[in-house]
């Protein structure tokens, strides 16, 4: 609840936006969020506790990032699956090659960065100048990247980074007001936050949308559409780095960590309303989506269904979050079709 | 383009109707469904409806936890129970023999380490005349693969001796047999093969056994009532589902409240799970099947600034690294790593007519507080993944084999 | 309805002899390593395990071909395979009375969920990608909730089945062609073949044609689940037991559209072949073959994977003419 109301007293030029959204699949998962923190907070009371809750979100903060690099890409027309090899590669990168000298810390975090980067930028440049599908080029990267990260592990990582590095994950500021306990992953996530809403208004943000509406059009009117498209690849590959980078500090290195994280982005990023083929959605009801994603996934725990049960009510999600709106829409277009066209 | 199809309503109608009903029809019948009843969140299971539980083969790995083997404690990967042995004059070759590893995975830490001791057992086992070649492949953690592996090796019809680390027991069973078929010997050894065609299993003493090692070790330092969180790999492995079947039994007598999730070993996803119960009450101790889950629990604990209670593990080193620096009240059941050159030996032992037993049963000694900084100092220098009981010490390349990434 | 039919081989010709002609030097190349490495490819036990591993995928790749001319995707293979095989051996348990109730059951539960995919994607208009991955999430929350590892019993004759060979070819493997042969025939014969071509091809004017655009991805839906659903059924045969993992241990999801890709498909729909797809396969499994002889490390297969199709697919994508035939240029479209 607290936060729901924070994102709207806090910045408030959204205010206006949140309050006209509410009507949309965008603006309706804030309240379905809403919903979900109360039952969360009427099955585990503790939760209600700053601190704690600060600690949920602070935990939840790797998917919500990876989230938002989908966001990027999918908004633009495309889509991402290699965010989870990337976050195998960097784990694993920072556990080997930082190990427990804290010197090698920067050297090591500059070569990750260099690593999203030609990633990114090999998504983006195959999908656009040499037309391969996004689905098939983030696929084929996607293998390559984990193929060479297990490879050289041998299958199955091990071996924590040096704990000062790890603190980003597992600590955090003490005794400030209100909140008590900050988790660094949740500051992390709050100026990545922010700075993705800066820059969907700048003029980089807005081309991004127009390209993902039509990208004929985009073209015609003098965008770069290749470049504008790489830069969200490389941006959702900075994204998978920050999260690993948080990931590894909250988890430790393991072959599992990230499996999966980027259908759990896809699904969070269509829960938020944002079009699948691009054009549309606001970043940070892609974000809410995330969130309210996990805290389902949470209450589910809490109230003891079982953990299998987990991606069956995710598949069930991702289809009425797709499939009720497109019945609506067809619904509301026949009756105004029937009377001028002949049914089929 | 979306939409512009017309289509009546109701149609779309029905088709929710024939979703929903259909989910139901799948729902209500599970043919073959092998669960049981045992609901795995919160709801405290007994062991008396876990299917898994077989109190014949508790009763004899409890017996065999403690037994006297066979040969020099000094060489555990050369132990065994006394029992029956294999006629090996007919196995007997006159010339190097090529080895056929059909191998489940190299998925986890313990396999990696197991790899690497049987590869530096092969360099003595060629330096001596008696294994020419051994021809590897990985079926990584696939039923299909394996067998696919098994039946190339079978087509292949070069091999001299089969060795197979079966990835699920019963989905392996029958290309296990028709390598049993082609007459050469066949070595299983970790998890079981469903079958007992085989010309000789080897493994430590068991799933029940480390089971009750980890789960007597909670129940004596836990009083009566007290709640222990269980982390569960996976569901459905035998090795996993024995040692859960045990510990489970051995709560129940010892009147300890137990929540059990399955977390896939994601370390992320058992640090949230234990903050949960953290947050909800007192947990008293963490048991997990499989060493690598024990540090995440550990961590979660940090940092949520709480105590850390009992924690059992794994001697795998990460574990044994964190109990002696963090300094909690641990224990690292076994599930002896060395059984990995056993097997090889054991064809060694085959090609050059040495009778070998017919059930090779490994000795399994649990690494207690006492025995800690023996483990530590003996590994020194060795990575997080690796495990103590490697049994590699006096063979070629130690340590440094061990040591890369 | 000759010229369509021309058209139709036309755009299925060009790539598919390029896939095989990779297929041919794949295993040349392959013969040459082999030897250099003390083995041999080309030997019978050899080819048996390569046809064995081509057959479960190519029946998976059946399904997906037809899903993927239309422009959708089916990434619920995976667990539609888990399904039948634990459905199959649970409903057998091992007798030989229940093969065909085991076997019916499997068939039709894989293609109901065939059907709801295609319901799905060709009258709610969901997305083919959300909606197969949405389904199949729910599949394998059944799944992983009623079954925890192998499961039930393949009745005898299934098993027999599974291992009955021909020579070096399975009979399993004869099976695959059987089925790839006859949709084949549907796809170049029927109405509702063409109308696959022409829907994927572009919707909007196959539906003023007079197309019901929903027919054919409903169709093409469930008899993706059917054939996941026969795929499940040999893994039963070979194991013997059924596996609710098997499936995606195999990673059919993302294996099947990859080799449907290599094989010259485009995933925007409208252009793909049969044929090209199992030559896909073939070089797929080439290349573990050869990867396996050697002893190289398993995961280098995803790296080598990875590169062959993203480079076939850029490639594919330079050479192909405008996806849209100039209006009169040819009378297909």
């Amino acid at each position: 609840m607290t936060t729901t109301t924070r994102f709207t007293t806090e910045r408030r030029p959204l205010l206006a936006r949140v309050g006209r959204g509410l009507r949309t699949p965008g603006g309706a998962i804030f309240v379905l969020l809403a919903i979900l923190l109360v039952g969360l907070f009427l099955y585990n009371p503790s939760l209600g506790d700053p601190g704690q809750f600060m600690r949920f979100l602070g935990r939840t903060a790797p998917i919500l990032i990876v989230a938002l690099g989908q966001y990027f890409v999918i908004v633009s027309g495309e889509i991402d699956l290699s965010m989870a090899a990337i976050i195998a590669a960097q784990v694993v990168l920072a556990g080997n090659l930082i190990g427990q000298d804290a010197s090698r810390i920067l050297p090591v975090v500059l070569l990750m960065a260099l690593l999203a980067l030609v990633v990114g930028l090999l998504n983006g440049v195959l999908t656009t100048l040499f037309r391969v599908p996004s689905f098939i080029a983030t696929l084929g990267t996607a293998l390559v990247v984990s193929g060479i990260t297990f490879y050289a592990t041998g299958g199955a990582p091990s071996g924590n980074p040096v704990d000062s590095f790890r603190e980003i994950g597992r600590g955090g500021i003490d005794k400030v007001p209100v909140f008590g306990f900050v988790p660094y992953s949740t500051i992390v996530l709050a100026v990545l936050v922010v700075l993705a809403l800066v820059l969907m208004r700048r003029p980089f943000g807005r081309m991004l949308l127009a390209v993902g509406d039509n990208a004929r059009m985009t073209a015609l009117a003098g965008a770069s559409v290749w470049w504008l498209r790489t830069r969200a690849f490389i941006l959702s590959a900075f994204a998978s780095t920050i999260a690993a980078i948080v990931l590894v500090g909250y988890a430790g290195v393991s072959p599992v960590v990230g499996q999966g994280y980027q259908f759990i982005a896809i699904t969070a990023v269509i829960l938020g309303g944002v079009v699948l083929g691009g054009g549309r959605g606001w970043v940070l009801s892609a974000i809410a989506a995330a969130f309210a994603l996990e805290v389902l996934f949470s209450l589910l725990d809490f109230i003891g269904v079982q953990s299998t049960w987990r991606p069956a009510v995710q598949g069930v999600i991702i289809l009425v979050a797709l499939g009720v709106p497109l019945l609506r829409f067809t619904r509301r277009r026949s009756q105004t079709l029937r009377s001028n066209r002949p049914n089929k | 383009m979306k939409g512009k199809f017309v289509q009546k309503p109701r149609t779309k109608t029905m088709l929710f109707g024939v979703l929903g009903s259909l989910v139901l029809v799948l729902t209500a019948c599970a043919p073959g469904s092998n669960t049981g009843t045992t609901p795995n969140t919160g709801t405290g299971s007994t062991a008396s409806a876990n299917p898994s539980f077989d109190q014949k083969t508790f009763d004899t790995e409890n017996a065999q936890r403690t037994a006297t083997f066979t040969g020099d404690p000094a060489t555990p990967w050369l132990q065994y129970l006394p029992g029956a042995m294999v006629d090996a004059s007919k196995t007997k070759l006159d010339h190097p023999g090529k080895v056929c590893f059909s191998n489940a995975a190299l998925s986890n830490t313990w396999r990696q380490t197991g790899w690497i001791t049987m590869q530096q057992q092969l360099k003595v086992l060629q330096s001596q005349g008696v294994i020419s070649k051994l021809e590897a492949r990985n079926a990584q953690d696939s039923d299909d693969t394996q067998v696919a592996d098994i039946d190339y090796f079978i087509n292949e019809n070069n091999c001299d001796a089969y060795i197979i680390a079966p990835n699920s027991p019963k989905a392996t069973a029958g290309a296990v047999e028709r390598a049993c078929a082609t007459g050469k010997p066949v070595i299983i050894f970790d998890r079981g093969a469903g079958t007992d065609c085989e010309t000789s299993f080897v493994h430590s003493v068991g799933g029940y056994a480390w089971g009750i090692d980890s789960a007597s070790f909670i129940a004596a330092n836990v009083k009566k009532g007290g709640h222990v969180v269980a982390l569960r790999t996976a569901p459905g492995v035998d090795v996993f589902e024995q040692r859960w079947a045990a510990a489970q039994h051995i709560f129940e007598k010892a009147g300890l409240k137990v929540t059990d999730y399955l977390t896939g070993a994601d370390p992320a996803k058992i640090k949230s799970t234990l903050s949960d119960e953290i947050a909800k009450g007192t947990v008293d101790a963490v048991w997990v099947d499989l060493g690598d889950q024990a540090v995440p629990a550990v961590e979660a604990f940090e940092d949520a600034g709480k105590p850390i209670p009992v924690v059992t593990g794994e001697d795998v080193l990460s574990y044994l690294r964190a109990w002696k620096a963090k300094g909690f009240k641990g224990f690292a059941p076994v599930y002896s790593a060395y059984q990995w050159r056993t097997a090889l030996i054991a064809v060694g032992d085959l090609f050059q007519g040495k009778e070998i037993p017919k059930d090779w049963v490994l000795p399994q000694v649990p690494v207690p507080a006492d025995k800690l900084d023996a483990a530590i100092n003996a590994n020194k220098g060795m990575p997080d993944g690796h495990y103590a009981s490697f049994g590699g010490e006096d063979l070629p390349g130690y340590p440094t084999a061990w040591q890369k990434p | 309805m000759n010229g369509r039919t021309a058209a139709v081989r036309r755009t299925l010709g060009s790539t598919t002899a390029t896939v095989y002609a990779i297929f041919v030097v794949v295993a040349i190349a392959g013969a040459i390593l082999a030897a250099t490495a003390g083995s041999a490819f080309f030997t019978e036990g050899n080819l048996e395990s390569l046809l064995t591993a081509t057959t479960v995928l190519g029946l998976v790749a059946i399904g997906q071909t037809l899903v993927v001319l239309l422009g959708s995707l089916d990434l619920s293979v995976p667990f539609v395979v888990s399904l039948s095989s634990v459905l199959a051996a649970g409903v057998m348990l091992g007798s030989a009375d229940n093969l065909v109730a085991g076997i019916l059951t499997a068939v039709v539960a894989s293609t109901l969920i065939g059907l709801v995919n295609g319901l799905l994607v060709g009258l709610v208009k969901i997305n083919g990608f959300i909606a197969t991955l949405g389904i199949g999430l729910i599949v394998s929350g059944y799944l992983f909730t009623n079954y925890q590892g192998s499961t039930g019993q393949a009745s005898p004759q299934l098993v027999a089945f599974g291992g009955l060979t021909l020579g070096f070819v399975p009979v399993t493997t004869i099976l695959m062609f059987a089925c790839l042969a006859i949709v084949m025939v549907l796809l170049t014969r029927t109405r509702t073949g063409m109308h696959v071509f022409a829907v994927g091809g572009d919707p909007e004017v196959a539906r003023m044609s007079g197309v019901r655009n929903a027919v054919p991805v409903i169709v093409a839906h469930a008899l993706s689940g059917l054939f996941a659903g026969l795929a499940g059924l040999v893994v039963v045969a070979r194991l013997g037991v059924g596996s609710p993992q098997v499936g995606s241990q195999g990673g059919y999801d993302l294996l099947s559209i990859a080799a449907v890709v290599l094989g010259g498909a485009v995933l925007a729909g409208g252009r793909g072949s049969l044929w090209g797809s199992l030559g896909g396969i073939l070089i797929f499994a080439t290349i573990d073959s050869i990867l396996g002889i050697l002893q190289v490390n398993p995961y280098l297969k995803d790296v080598v994977r990875g590169v062959i199709i993203i480079v076939a697919v850029a490639v594919y994508a330079r050479r192909s003419v405008p996806r849209r035939p100039a209006r009169f240029g040819g009378g297909a479209r």
